[in-house]
């Protein structure tokens, strides 16, 4: 085993990141207005820039989860908790005594057991809730005469409102850990380059340096 | 200001004379504790009331169908030589005109400008002006002697000996006249201190009336209904003087600059009977434009002609429409009432109404309005008044139900009494949130039994308030009349009344903003009961969201602290 530059982020992936960064900020921007927050736009202008920034967003999600899917990167995610204490372990105790960051990126595996459950978190539970009842939301002209009423949109905006809360929790957490380990920048650019630090076996170096020369410096 | 106007001194025996405006003055001072009104306005004594109502008015050419062929009418009235007088009287016209119009005065003598009575079909309550008690001027119930001005009817002196079967009484003219110059006075004189009422008035030129009849315009239902309440919109807050010739910005269907309706285009009606009374709202109108091609239905919603889905087919037009059902038309077109220059009245007390000066009734004027004109706000037959212009509507949720207190009501002066209370619920599905004018009044009651009661304004004779200010023998006599129980006792009662604004509509451009309602403190910040993005939200889930996100700020930065300060520690070892 040994360590190498692989392009582990390939375009669409960094595409994705960011432009959902972007949209999430705005949404977060828009959202925090039209929940009474700050004024910094009309009421008319924040809720379209929140219903627009959201539709984009899930165009993206359509085709991240296409992609997901048709590339395999969803193995990125499974849950294990093979490593997920040393993990945990690291961040609460070990960074305080200088150690380095117990896990190594893999070719198949480009988060740690933390980061890789976190993600699954917000991709399988958090993002969903944001989506539905937003979408609940949005659609409330289409069922506030059916069995669901008013008192339904205020459960759903309790939701939509809950969920972003946890979101912008979320997001404190995932900037502050940049600044972990080596340096800020560090962290910052492979989701910027594409390239990473990746623990390759033999096996998987001579495959890249074979057939996929590009990946790997 | 007249020097003709009455004495009491001179007309009564001295005893009452003098002891009536003192016994007016005291029952102020003891109510209101003894203010008496500022004198930065112009006061002037005497009665002088309700002229606005017989002087010459600006006659429109406004458009009274949408009939493309509207113009194409059969008959020239002025060639008719039924029709060429010469006429003496109100009565011969009405007679020339049946001997045509052979079923008009039937179906005339049905309607509510007539009956001055309506039974509410919803409700079982017995309305119209014969019958209620509002928060104005209270009652035409035994003071139709001078209400009567606006009865669309010939002598109508008073309400139970009038007979309504007589079709020559029946007033054509007054809706129907296009000369601008066709008045009507109080069927009876009053006191003599309303003397100036009749003065300097123009002999009516009843042939030159007949000949010019036409479809109702602005004028002839502006007459009345635009001073409803004793003045210039006085009443209804969004019907006044401003709508003979409204600019565009005031009301967008009647300006001439826009639509140049008059009131019976969308008053729409046939057979003398029409659309649109207050007494019987639609408050939600599902069927539109009732298609296919069912225009102009015979009701008088906004729906009628712009349909239920009447924003365009974008985004926010979608948005837009989605709030139809919840929201009346009005709520969002009608940004503030009392607009184009005149005032409308928001508050009347009746408790200092009876103050005099040298023995005699007077009035003050208090408030320029924005078209210039200086209104009253103090009439000792009346009592104070606040005007307000350009005022944001009160909003409730209303499903066209209307519940009146009526005169045999008992409540609790405790609190205010609702002259007429709205009906609707955020949980009603016919509900749908509307805007209105609130009137507040501070009015006579009857304290033994709580009832509101019937006031005898108008007369000549020793009761009469408006000459004796005495509110005791005013009611005395008006409850006696109308065979009323009357303890004998009065005090004041708080009161509120209702006026939905359906006129003054603005022009798009002026509609309201989404954050006029969703805001904390927007518009609709008083309607409880129902969810509003913008305006609701759950305190606790917001503090919890707030710590929550303080918490893991504070956490990360605690530990980045640590961070910093453990590895200084292992530098320096």
């Amino acid at each position: 085993m040994a360590i190498h530059e692989v392009k582990i982020f390939n375009g669409f992936e960094r595409f994705w990141h960011w432009t959902q960064a972007a949209l999430i900020f705005i949404l977060l921007f828009s959202g925090t207005g039209v929940h009474g927050f700050h004024h910094l736009l009309d009421f008319e202008q924040l809720v379209w820039t929140h219903v627009i920034a959201a539709i984009g967003l899930m165009v993206l999600w359509v085709f991240a989860i296409f992609w997901h899917l048709t590339t395999g990167n969803w193995r990125h995610y499974m849950p294990t908790t093979n490593g997920l204490f040393r993990v945990a372990r690291y961040y609460a105790w070990d960074i305080f005594k200088g150690e380095d960051h117990p896990y190594r990126k893999h070719f198949w595996r480009k988060h740690n057991p933390l980061q890789a459950i976190s993600y699954l978190g917000l991709k399988v539970f958090l993002f969903p809730l944001l989506w539905l009842s937003g979408l609940a939301h949005l659609s409330y002209g289409l069922w506030q005469n059916g069995p669901l009423t008013n008192s339904t949109l205020e459960w759903v905006a309790l939701v939509h409102t809950g969920a972003a809360f946890v979101m912008a929790a979320f997001i404190i957490i995932h900037i502050y850990l940049l600044t972990t380990g080596h340096s800020f920048i560090d962290h910052l650019k492979p989701m910027i380059t594409g390239f990473d630090e990746v623990d390759l076996d033999p096996e998987e170096e001579a495959y890249l340096r074979k057939d996929e020369p590009w990946r790997i410096k | 200001m007249s020097r003709k106007s009455f004495r009491f001194v001179s007309r009564w025996p001295l005893s009452f004379g003098s002891a009536a405006p003192l016994i007016g003055l005291l029952l102020a001072g003891l109510v209101n504790g003894a203010e008496l009104p500022s004198i930065d306005g112009k006061i002037e004594t005497g009665i002088k009331e309700y002229t606005e109502l017989s002087r010459e008015r600006p006659v429109d050419k406004s458009v009274t169908s949408l009939d493309p062929h509207k113009d194409k009418s059969t008959t020239d009235h002025s060639k008719l030589k039924e029709l060429q007088g010469p006429f003496k009287s109100g009565p011969e016209v009405t007679k020339a005109c049946l001997g045509c119009h052979n079923k008009a005065g039937d179906q005339f003598i049905h309607n509510k400008h007539w009956t001055w009575s309506y039974t509410n079909p919803k409700t079982g309550q017995h309305l119209g002006k014969s019958v209620l008690v509002n928060n104005f001027c209270t009652n035409a119930r035994g003071n139709t002697g001078m209400c009567a001005q606006c009865h669309a009817g010939y002598g109508m002196k008073d309400y139970d000996s009038y007979d309504f079967n007589n079709q020559e009484n029946i007033d054509c003219l007054v809706c129907h006249d296009s000369t601008g110059k066709y008045y009507k006075l109080p069927p009876t004189r009053g006191n003599k201190a309303c003397a100036v009422l009749f003065e300097g008035q123009p002999p009516i030129d009843f042939t030159a009336s007949a000949q010019s009849v036409t479809l109702p315009g602005r004028n002839n239902c502006g007459a009345c209904h635009f001073f409803g309440g004793g003045g210039d919109n006085v009443k209804h807050g969004d019907l006044s003087s401003a709508l003979f010739h409204p600019s565009r910005d005031v009301d967008v269907h009647m300006s001439e600059d826009g639509e140049n309706f008059a009131c019976v285009v969308c008053h729409v009606g046939e057979g003398h009977e029409w659309a649109g009374s207050r007494y019987n709202m639609l408050a939600k109108d599902e069927k539109g434009t009732g298609k296919p091609g069912g225009m102009p239905r015979q009701t008088a919603t906004c729906e009628s002609c712009h349909g239920n889905t009447p924003h365009p087919n974008n985004l926010m037009g979608v948005k837009l429409n989605d709030h139809t059902d919840r929201v009346a038309c009005e709520t969002c077109h009608i940004p503030a009432m009392a607009r184009g220059g005149v005032a409308t009245k928001v508050d009347w007390d009746w408790r200092t109404a009876g103050r005099t000066r040298n023995g005699e009734g007077y009035r003050e004027e208090g408030y320029i309005q924005g078209n210039g004109e200086a209104r009253h706000t103090y009439k000792s037959i009346k009592g104070s008044f606040k005007y307000a212009e350009n005022l944001k509507p009160i909003y409730r949720w209303f499903n066209g139900t209307v519940r009146y207190t009526e005169v045999t009501d008992h409540f609790d002066p405790g609190k205010p009494v609702e002259i007429n209370h709205l009906e609707g619920s955020p949980n009603d599905p016919d509900s749908r949130i509307w805007p209105f004018k609130r009137m507040h009044t501070w009015q006579p009651y009857d304290k033994g039994n709580n009832t509101l009661v019937y006031m005898h304004l108008w007369g000549d004779d020793e009761d009469a308030f408006w000459g004796n200010y005495d509110f005791a023998r005013a009611i005395k006599r008006g409850m006696a009349e109308a065979k009323l129980p009357y303890s004998g006792e009065y005090g004041f009662v708080e009161t509120y009344s209702y006026w939905p604004q359906n006129h003054m509509v603005a022009p798009k451009e002026q509609a309201l903003q989404c954050q006029e309602c969703h805001a904390k403190n927007g518009r609709l910040a008083d309607l409880k009961g129902f969810y509003m993005p913008g305006r609701d939200s759950n305190k606790w889930l917001d503090i919890g969201g707030i710590l929550l996100v303080l918490a893991t700020l504070g956490g990360v930065l605690l530990h980045g602290l640590i961070r910093i300060l453990s590895s200084r520690s292992r530098r320096t070892h």
